[in-house]
């Protein structure tokens, strides 16, 4: 499956809103409005550099009725393996990307009594373009945001004033928790909880709902997993009868891109399970770190997802 | 398209009905092989070759205002036949830009579509319609969205939410169908909605299918063909009106059969909606009868064979078992034995 046909967009605005966060404004370069898309969607963005192709996914904000520009925020990621670097340091106003059309895996539920929105800190980025859905929902909703300090509270001014009371703001700075357990164990029946935000905070507040009796289908939960990182390691593509090395900074599927064998995708998160491969051998071991494949699947050997997943390793043949 | 209207068809009493030589020969004959079993045959819904059904996303042939008259008068009896549960606003309005721009940028000379910001201008000359309304207002048309669109295109129309890790069909316009109820259906899920089809289940085809489906993508559209039979050119054959037609498939003689007998195929298209995440199936059906399919040999031949070795368990569901012989002996004659070449397209 190639990838998938890509719009060009123009950076029209370029601005830091807090220290480690900023926020672009793509534009058409064709002209015209970018397409509609739902709150919780996001777009991978395709930045082309000398040596690599970095595919990242990166939340739609700006609000679904306005479709004159799309609007991201990206972090800057300490260890990166340097998509958020290439944005904040080689991307400015005037630069060309491509991107391809929004895809949701994190949509509001529409027949939801109720929605509890958690964000802790670049997290906040889904939930801008859901309120606004929200907004013309006519259905009670709560925005909890969790952030380091009010430095590094991306919106919140603007969130302040559209949200009033539906907003709870914590700042780690002043030891504001969120309470999960009194949070989660105090809602109505058909209520939805989505959270987005670092991998411990999503892993509390599932914990925490289920144990609370929540049924999973009323779980929703977004995680930017950039691929991780890790040693470099060696494979090779049975069908395509090719070599290649995986970069320490590179995850498995870009290193196969990069040997021009395409390989089904999605979201490049470890999370659709479009990218879902077969092992045909492997001396060494796996390192799983996706959520699609089941715990025997995991331990069998027999599969991985190569878009976050890595392997410590001898050897390594995929059937691809 | 260079076809011309046939206002004056009729699907019901006099069924005034007939395909021109173009219409025959860009008819979707479904079969590829000789032998038919269900898969799960999705692909890409990329144009096609020109003067095809698949050129453009929506095809708008010859029976177009004929088809329109009809829905019109099956509305006008049961106007349950179009639903649409509240939460489906949004997926109405993303059908109605679908459609409505689809057919514009794809028959001009027929469709225009003039926006300005929300407001939008549109004109169907065939049809006689012009209306300006505001895009998200309700208000500002005289039905509901997905009603006031599918009324000027052929075919049927689903609408799904996608919640849970699962389909819910909870909107839809439902007037062309083959023996199934929209008013029954509605707010099902998608293995719950086809818990009928016989076999398919066992093979795993619903699992496959609800997977894919759930990751379909905006802009990359797919489609797929489905068919049965149905005596007479009539296209509203609900369960809702079974008396009246149920009957019908008693009363093929090998006298009326190259005549009475149709080929029913549904193309089917799926696309992902923008603003509500949800998915837009439409079921779009061209029948000919056997004597118009005849005339292309290649389909004579394999419609016999298909007839023929059909498993008994899909013959029913299809619900062809009673005249399936009568209709495989008619064309029997036109069959020659010989290997048929590959692909559906004639020869």
């Amino acid at each position: 499956m190639k990838h998938a046909v890509t719009i060009a967009v123009e950076v029209t605005a370029v601005e830091q809103v807090t220290p480690l966060i900023k926020h672009f404004t793509l534009a058409p370069i064709a002209g015209g409005t970018m397409p509609a898309f739902s709150g919780g969607s996001h777009i991978i963005v395709v930045m082309r550099r000398a040596n690599r192709v970095h595919r990242n996914p990166y939340s739609l904000m700006s609000p679904p009725g306005r479709l004159e520009a799309y609007e991201i925020s990206v972090r800057r990621m300490e260890e990166s393996r340097g998509g958020s670097h290439f944005m904040h340091d080689e991307v400015g106003v005037g630069s060309q990307l491509e991107i391809a059309h929004p895809v949701n895996l994190f949509g509001l539920d529409k027949i939801a009594r109720k929605h509890v929105l958690i964000a802790g800190g670049i997290g906040i980025t889904p939930f801008m373009a859901q309120l606004q859905d929200l907004h013309a929902a006519n259905v009670p909703y709560e925005m909890h945001y969790s952030v380091r300090a009010p430095e590094h509270a991306a919106f919140r001014d603007q969130l302040i004033e559209q949200e009033g009371d539906r907003l709870r703001m914590y700042y780690d700075s002043a030891n504001e928790l969120i309470d999960f357990e009194a949070l989660l164990g105090s809602q109505p029946l058909g209520t939805h909880v989505y959270v987005c935000g670092p991998a411990g905070m999503i892993e509390r507040v599932i914990g925490t709902a289920r144990a609370c009796g929540w049924s999973d289908s009323h779980i929703h939960w977004e995680q930017f997993s950039a691929p991780p990182v890790g040693d470099a390691f060696d494979a090779f593509l049975a069908r395509s009868k090719l070599k290649i090395h995986v970069l320490p900074d590179q995850s498995l599927l870009e290193s196969i891109e990069a040997a021009g064998v395409d390989v089904p995708y999605l979201c490049r998160g470890g999370v659709c399970g479009f990218c879902h491969t077969k092992v045909v051998e492997l001396e060494g071991e796996l390192i799983h770190n996706d959520h699609f494949l089941s715990a025997e699947e995991k331990a069998s050997g027999k599969f991985m997802m190569p878009c976050v997943s890595r392997a410590r390793c001898k050897n390594l043949v995929l059937d691809l | 398209m260079n076809a011309v209207f046939k206002p004056d068809e009729s699907f019901r009493d006099d069924f005034k009905y007939g395909n021109s030589p173009h219409a025959i020969r860009r008819f979707p004959f479904p079969f590829a092989e000789d032998e038919y079993m269900y898969a799960v045959n999705i692909e890409p819904h990329l144009p096609g070759p020109k003067g095809s059904v698949t050129e453009f996303a929506i095809d708008v042939d010859e029976h177009y205002v004929a088809e329109c008259r009809e829905r019109a008068i099956v509305l006008a009896a049961e106007p349950l036949r179009f639903q649409a549960l509240p939460h489906m606003m949004s997926a109405q309005w993303d059908c109605l830009e679908l459609i409505m721009e689809s057919l514009a940028r794809d028959y001009p000379e027929y469709f225009t579509l003039a926006k300005q910001g929300t407001r939008w201008n549109w004109t169907n000359r065939p049809l006689g319609i012009q209306q300006a309304f505001l895009f998200g207002d309700p208000a500002t048309l005289p039905q509901p969205p997905l009603e006031y669109i599918t009324r000027q295109a052929q075919g049927d129309w689903l609408v799904m939410d996608q919640r849970e890790g699962d389909l819910w069909v909870e909107a839809g316009m439902v007037t062309t169908q083959a023996d199934w109820s929209l008013d029954f259906d509605i707010g099902m899920t998608f293995k719950e909605w086809h818990g009928p089809v016989p076999l398919a289940h066992e093979l795993g085809v619903f699992e496959r299918a609800l997977r894919y489906l759930l990751n379909l993508r905006l802009n990359e559209p797919v489609r797929r063909l489905n068919w049965t039979m149905t005596i007479h050119p009539r296209l509203d054959t609900s369960p809702e009106n079974y008396p009246k037609w149920g009957p019908d498939r008693a009363g093929v003689t090998l006298q009326n059969a190259g005549d009475d007998a149709y080929l029913r195929v549904e193309l089917q298209g799926l696309w992902r909606l923008p603003r509500s995440n949800g998915i837009v199936f439409s079921v779009r059906c061209y029948l000919i009868s056997m004597r118009e399919l005849v005339t292309i040999p290649k389909w004579a031949a394999r419609m016999h064979r298909v007839l023929k070795s059909l498993h008994p368990a899909l013959a029913d569901y299809k619900g062809v078992s009673r005249y399936r012989a009568t209709v495989a002996e008619w064309l029997a004659p036109y069959d020659n034995g010989a290997p048929t070449g590959p692909g559906t397209w004639p020869d």
